[in-house]
């Protein structure tokens, strides 16, 4: 199947995906299932992933930024808009697309060869409708929140490492975090995820929905799902940046 | 009462149902049988509407499934049960949600109706006391009950079986073939099995479709079955020395 097919047929299951729930109460049960799997569930990796480059980050502008010339308080500011406008919307969104994405696909895949799907089909159910709505509307509910976390938890990283690491001082560091702060850099950042969520939701779905054959296939999908979700989320952060900041 | 009329169906260059006709009458266990790449799944699936015929048309109680409008469609699919071959429970939910999803997705009972429903029918399939076992937990042929339990929960018109006990010990087998055909007989439902079991050919065949090469070969009940001189009927169903006696024993004893 060549590459214009493949888009043909994510664009039909889309528009499969947003029709009305059959049933509200299950449509309920479900997306808050899918908030505590997709969502509750990665907030551990997010936390730590973030103070740590937070940290990371800090320490290697620092390292960098040796002049006299050049104030600590850049440090803070470097590191804000580093954590802000790429590392919390697009690096967190890779992350989670390798975590969630593989789950959503293997989720899928394996209902799909071990007909389950067929069976909610026979009983007269739309199975995209209710499989994936959920995980898409829990995913781009939630995943503002984890990015806006792993903002704040990245800063207080960079913070951190400062102080600890005697490079330069807190107070330094918050100075550069409240110079020239733009508000829109947040409303980029969470439009950027919005995005990013979506993407994580379908691609993997599209993966596992349609899979052929047994475990192995299921396994080969998983991995081209996490495969083409960071293509996207990268090439999107691409044209994003370009519409949004430019 | 389904009635197959000239049904073909295929994939691509690849002919797979070349014009079957039948007829399953209610109340009747009707066995659909055959070599391995005969076409029985797609025979069953196109029943059951997952695919959809090329040519020809399934009519169910005299209605054609493919002129169904969005409503008919909905409320035919609630008519039917489908018991799949891998039982097809969702993994992530016990047996007792598994059996009440039917119910949940497309009655307005209450949650305590819905739970009588629900342990009445798991009952019936000799199931108590595994309401909460979820069904990795299970034995297969609990699994292939629970599945029965749940196709037949909204009381449909028309049971589905697709090889119901492959896998399974032959005592576990025969428990689920008497299962399947006392349901079909007390609820007077329309019943089609696929199978490859020759012991539930025999057992419970009532009418027997044979298949081959995606057409309809022979049709009978299970004691034609034994009379029949069809070469071909013959070389699949007596191909073991046990049937080959069985068959023998049968013919001289009626000479």
């Amino acid at each position: 199947m060549n590459y214009i097919e493949h888009i043909g047929k994510y664009y039909l299951m889309l528009k499969q995906i947003f029709r009305k729930p059959q049933k509200g109460r299950i449509f309920y049960e479900a997306l808050f299932k899918e908030i505590e799997e997709l969502g509750i569930k990665s907030l551990g990796i997010i936390s730590f992933i973030s103070f740590f480059i937070g940290g990371v980050i800090a320490l290697q502008t620092a390292l960098n930024l040796d002049s006299p010339f050049i104030p600590d308080s850049l440090i803070g500011f470097a590191a804000k808009r580093s954590i802000i406008l790429e590392f919390a919307p697009t690096f967190c969104s890779i992350i989670l697309a390798g975590k969630v994405g593989s789950y959503i696909t293997s989720s899928i895949g394996t209902m799909r060869v071990t007909e389950q799907i067929d069976a909610l089909e026979v009983m007269g159910i739309n199975s995209l409708s209710h499989l994936v709505l959920p995980k898409v509307i829990a995913t781009v509910f939630f995943y503002p929140f984890l990015i806006v976390l792993a903002m704040a938890l990245g800063i207080f990283g960079g913070w951190l490492a400062g102080v600890l690491s005697g490079l330069f001082s807190g107070v330094d560091y918050i100075q550069g975090l409240q110079t020239t702060f733009d508000p829109f850099l947040i409303t980029y950042a969470i439009i950027k995820t919005l995005i990013f969520a979506f993407l994580i939701a379908t691609v993997p779905s599209y993966h596992g929905y349609y899979v052929k054959g047994g475990s192995i296939a299921v396994g080969k999908a998983s991995t081209q799902s996490v495969v083409w979700t960071t293509i996207l989320i990268v090439v999107a952060n691409y044209f994003l940046t370009q519409m949004l900041l430019t | 009462m389904i009635e197959v009329k000239n049904l073909h169906k295929g994939f691509g260059d690849v002919k797979v149902l070349k014009g079957i006709n039948a007829t399953f009458h209610p109340g009747k266990t009707n066995l659909i049988i055959g070599q391995s790449g005969a076409g029985k799944t797609v025979f069953l699936k196109s029943l059951i509407g997952l695919h959809a015929p090329e040519e020809g048309t399934i009519s169910f109680d005299g209605r054609i499934n493919t002129k169904f409008t969005i409503e008919e469609k909905r409320q035919w699919r609630q008519e039917i049960g489908m018991v799949f071959q891998g039982s097809a429970l969702f993994d992530s939910q016990t047996v007792e949600e598994n059996v009440m999803f039917p119910l949940k997705m497309f009655t307005k009972k209450s949650q305590a109706e819905m739970l009588e429903r629900v342990n009445f029918v798991l009952d019936r399939v000799n199931l108590e006391n595994s309401n909460t076992k979820l069904p990795a937990e299970l034995s297969g042929g609990m699994q292939k009950r629970v599945a029965i339990a749940r196709a037949i929960v909204m009381n449909p018109k028309y049971l589905f079986c697709d090889e119901p006990n492959s896998g399974l010990d032959p005592q576990t087998a025969t428990v689920i073939d008497n299962l399947i055909q006392e349901i079909t007989d007390e609820y007077q439902i329309t019943t089609v099995i696929n199978t490859h079991d020759m012991n539930s050919v025999m057992e419970i065949g009532e009418k027997i479709l044979f298949l081959k090469d995606g057409k309809k070969e022979w049709e009978g009940s299970s004691e034609d079955m034994l009379k029949t001189d069809n070469k071909i009927v013959v070389d699949f169903v007596y191909s073991s020395n046990l049937f080959k006696k069985v068959r023998e024993a049968y013919l001289n004893e009626t000479k």
